[in-house]
C-alpha cells in the first residue's frame, strides 16, 4: 500500500446509478425502480421531521459547548437518511442505531431528552428499546448489526417473517465501521439466512479523519452482491428517494425475501464529534459542496413551488423552537444517577457480593451525614 | 433464576453424556431455547456434546452458524432481545477471543445499560482446559477474563451428575452465564445423581481437617486424587460457580482448616487464586495459619503438548504445596 492511497483526494465519485426522487433544488426526478407514492401531507410531515431532527441535534451540540453535556455525535446533514429510514418502518419494525441516530431516534418516537443521558453521563440510554423498537445506541463499531440478525432470526422462529405485514429489522452503520469484522459477519449470517434484515450503511465520506477511500476500493453497496443480495446506493441528502427505497427493502425483508444492503451517500457536515476538529483532516470547499446539497432545503423548495405556505413553515419553525427549549430545561434538570442503584442492575439476580459492595458504599456515605 | 425444574435422569455416563442430556432437558423444557454454534447439528459438536440433538429439535433449534465466534455470540444476542434464550458453543476455549468484545463489552452490559430493561438469558458453553495433547488454542483456561467482567457469572462442572444439572440451570438463568467445561473430563463417567446446591454455591466434595483444597472443574479430581494419596486430612472444595462465588462456604471450610491450597490450570498472576487469596486474608487473618498458597499452570502462553504434564498442576505439585502450607 502506498500513501496515495489514503489520499482524501481520491474519495470515490458518486455512482451513476445513484437513486435520486428529490434533486438538490427540489425538482422532483422519476425513477425506473423506485416511487415515493407519498402526499403532500406527507412531505410536510418529512420536513417537519427534518427540522426538528437538525433542531434535537443543533441543541445537543449547544448544550456542549455549554458544558451541560460531555459529548455530542452531530447528525447533521444526514437528517435525510435517517428520517427517510425511519419514516419507511413501521411500529412492529426493530432497529439497532449507531450514536449517531438521533434523527431515526426522532422517528422511533424517542423522546430527545432521553438521548441526552448518555451523553451528559447519568445513563447509558434511557429509553426502553421495546417500546420503540429501537435498541439502545452502540458504540463499538458495528457491534449492532450481529444484534440486528440476531433478533432478524429470533422473528423468523416467531413466525412474523413472510408476509405483507411481517416484522423487518433495520441495522445501521456507517463507512468506517464497514471495516469492522462484526459487519461483515452480520451480512455473511443475513446472506446464507436470508435474513430479514435491511442494512442501513449512512456513507458519511469519514470515520473521523479517515475518509471513505481508506475503507474500501469498491462502492460499498456492490459488498452486498459477494454476500448474496442486493445492493443500492440511494441519495441519502434526498429524503423521499430514502424513505422509497429503504421501505422497499423494509417490505422485501419482512416478505420473507432476504436482505438488501442500502448504502445512503450523505455527508458528515459536522465534527465526529464535539471534541473533534475537521479543519484538520478535509478541505472546507469540500463542507461547502455538500451544503449545497442540503437535504432540508430541497424539501422545502418543492414544497413551497408545490403551493405550501409560509405559515406552515412559520409554525414548524416554533415547534422547534418550543422544542429546543424543552431539551435545554430538562437537560439542566436531569437528576444526576443514584450512585446505589447501579448496583441492583448489574444481574436479573443479584449476587451476594454486589449487596456487600453496596452495603459498604451505603455506610461510606452514611458517614458523611454522621 | 427462573423456577425451572431440572429434569434429573439416572444411570452411569460420561461427562460429555451428561451435558447432552442436560441439554436436551433444556431443549424439551423451553421452546426459547436455541442451541447455537460451529458443527454442533448432523456432526453433533466436535466432542459431542449436542450429538443427536439437531436431529430431534430440529435445524431451527440446533443452529449449525457460519464460522465465527463474534457472530455466534452477537446474534445470540439479539436472539435474547426478541426473547430467546439461545446456548452458544464456543468449540474451542483459545477459539473464543474474537468473541471478546460481544462478550464483555455487549452481553455483559446490556442488562447495566438498559437499567434492566434488556434481558440477556445467554448462556456461553466453552470446553476448556489441558491434558489431552492438543495443539495450541485448544487447551487455554480463560476464566479470569470473564470472572473479571461484571455482568457475566462463571461456572465450572467436575462431574457429571453437575454438567447434568448445571447446564440446565445455566439455561435457565435470566442472566449470562459462562459454563466451562472440563474437555480432558468429558470422557470421565459417573452417577447422575441429584444435585442439591443451586448453581452458584461450592461444595464439600471430601471433608478434612488438616488443609483446604480449593479447586473447579477439571482439577477437582486431580486434588481429590491428591487427598487421597496423602497421610494428612485435607478437605476439598469444588467452586463450582466462580463468579459470584460463594465465599460463605470457602470461608467456612479454611476456619475449620487454617490452611488453604488453591489448584487451577489457569496462569497465576490474577488468577482465580489471587482473588481467593485476598479474600481469605481479608476474611480470616487472624484465623489462616499459613497464606495462603496457589498451584497453577505457570505464567506461560500455553505450551507445547509435549511439555503440558509439566505446565499442568498434577497430583505432586498439589501435595508439594501441601507440605508448604503445613511447614508454616
Amino acid at each position: 500500500m502506498t500513501l496515495s492511497s489514503l489520499d482524501p483526494s481520491l474519495a470515490l465519485p458518486p455512482d451513476p446509478s445513484l437513486v435520486q426522487l428529490l434533486t438538490p433544488d427540489g425538482r422532483r426526478v422519476t425513477h425506473p425502480d423506485y416511487a415515493d407514492g407519498l402526499s403532500a401531507d406527507d412531505v410536510r410531515g418529512l420536513y417537519r421531521d427534518l427540522v426538528l431532527s437538525r433542531r434535537i441535534d443543533a441543541e445537543g451540540t449547544a448544550l456542549t459547548r455549554q458544558g451541560e453535556l460531555g459529548l455530542w455525535a452531530p447528525l447533521v446533514g444526514q437528517e435525510a437518511a435517517q428520517v427517510g429510514a425511519g419514516r419507511a418502518m413501521r411500529p412492529q419494525d426493530m432497529a439497532f442505531p449507531t450514536y449517531r441516530e438521533h434523527g431515526l431516534a426522532w422517528t422511533r418516537g424517542v423522546d430527545p431528552v432521553s438521548l441526552l443521558g448518555l451523553f451528559r453521563g447519568g445513563d447509558h440510554g434511557g429509553w426502553d428499546p421495546a417500546e420503540h423498537g429501537f435498541a439502545l445506541y452502540a458504540i463499538v463499531l458495528g457491534a449492532q448489526t450481529l444484534h440486528a440478525v440476531g433478533y432478524a432470526m429470533g422473528a423468523v422462529r416467531d413466525g412474523a417473517v413472510g408476509r405483507e405485514d411481517g416484522t423487518a429489522v433495520l441495522a445501521c452503520f456507517g463507512d468506517g465501521a464497514s471495516s469492522q469484522g462484526d459487519v461483515n459477519e452480520a451480512l455473511v449470517w443475513a446472506g446464507v439466512q436470508r435474513s430479514p434484515v435491511v442494512f442501513l450503511c449512512q456513507n458519511n465520506q469519514w470515520g473521523i479523519s479517515t475518509p471513505t477511500s481508506a475503507q474500501t476500493r469498491t462502492p460499498l453497496y456492490h459488498r452486498a452482491e459477494g454476500f448474496g443480495f442486493p445492493g443500492v446506493r440511494v441519495d441519502g441528502n434526498d429524503v423521499l428517494a430514502t424513505y422509497a427505497v429503504v421501505r422497499d427493502a423494509l417490505d422485501r425483508a419482512r416478505r420473507g425475501d432476504g436482505p438488501t444492503l442500502v448504502e445512503a451517500w450523505t455527508y458528515r457536515v459536522g465534527p465526529h464529534t464535539t471534541s473533534d476538529d475537521p479543519g484538520r483532516y478535509r478541505p472546507a470547499d469540500e463542507v461547502e459542496s455538500w451544503r449545497a446539497r442540503d437535504p432540508l432545503a430541497r424539501v422545502r423548495l418543492l414544497l413551497e413551488r408545490e403551493g405550501t405556505g409560509p405559515e406552515f413553515f412559520a409554525e414548524v419553525d416554533a415547534e422547534a423552537d418550543d422544542l429546543a427549549a424543552r431539551i435545554r430545561k430538562a437537560c439542566v434538570e436531569m437528576p444526576d444517577p443514584d450512585p446505589l442503584e447501579a448496583f441492583d442492575h448489574v444481574f436479573v439476580e443479584q449476587t451476594p457480593e454486589l449487596v456487600r459492595q453496596r452495603d459498604e458504599h451505603a455506610a461510606y456515605l452514611a458517614g458523611f451525614d454522621a | 433464576m427462573t423456577a425451572v425444574a431440572t429434569e434429573v435422569a439416572t444411570g452411569t455416563v460420561t461427562l460429555a453424556k451428561a451435558l447432552n442430556l442436560g441439554l436436551d432437558a433444556a431443549l424439551a423444557a423451553d421452546p426459547r431455547v436455541v442451541l447455537m454454534g460451529e458443527d454442533i447439528g448432523q456432526l453433533g459438536g466436535v466432542f459431542r456434546v449436542t450429538d443427536g440433538l439437531q436431529e430431534r429439535y430440529g435445524a431451527d433449534r440446533v443452529v449449525d452458524t457460519p464460522l465465527g465466534e463474534s457472530g455466534i455470540v452477537g446474534t445470540a444476542i439479539g436472539l435474547a432481545m426478541r426473547g430467546y434464550r439461545p446456548v452458544c458453543e464456543i468449540q474451542f476455549d483459545g477459539f473464543v477471543y474474537p468473541a471478546f468484545d460481544q462478550i464483555v463489552s455487549q452481553l455483559a452490559k446490556l442488562h447495566f445499560r438498559s437499567r434492566g430493561r434488556v434481558r440477556m438469558p445467554v448462556t456461553i458453553r466453552i470446553p476448556y482446559g489441558g491434558g489431552i495433547g492438543a495443539v495450541e488454542h485448544h487447551s487455554e483456561s480463560p476464566e479470569a477474563y470473564f470472572v473479571h467482567t461484571a455482568g457475566l457469572k462463571v461456572v465450572s462442572c467436575a462431574t457429571p451428575a453437575d454438567a447434568h444439572v448445571m447446564v440446565q440451570q445455566a439455561v435457565a438463568s435470566d442472566d449470562p452465564v459462562v459454563l466451562l467445561e472440563p474437555k480432558r473430563r468429558y470422557w470421565d463417567k459417573g452417577e447422575l445423581t441429584p444435585v442439591q446446591e443451586s448453581l452458584w454455591q461450592a461444595r464439600v466434595v471430601r471433608p478434612g481437617t488438616d488443609c483446604t483444597l480449593l479447586a473447579y472443574g477439571p482439577m477437582v479430581r486431580t486434588c481429590l486424587d491428591a487427598a487421597t494419596a496423602s497421610e494428612l486430612d485435607l478437605e476439598v472444595v469444588d467452586l463450582r460457580s466462580l463468579s459470584p462465588l460463594d465465599l460463605d462456604t470457602v470461608v467456612q471450610s479454611v476456619r475449620r482448616t487454617g490452611r488453604c491450597v488453591v489448584v487451577h490450570e489457569a496462569s497465576r498472576t490474577l488468577g482465580t487464586g489471587a482473588e481467593l487469596a485476598a479474600r481469605l486474608t481479608e476474611e480470616l487473618f487472624y484465623e489462616l495459619e499459613a497464606p495462603v498458597l496457589r498451584v497453577t499452570g505457570f505464567d506461560l502462553p500455553y505450551p507445547p503438548a509435549r511439555m503440558e504434564e509439566h505446565h499442568l498442576p498434577d497430583l505432586d505439585r498439589v501435595l508439594h504445596a501441601v507440605d508448604r502450607a503445613m511447614g508454616f
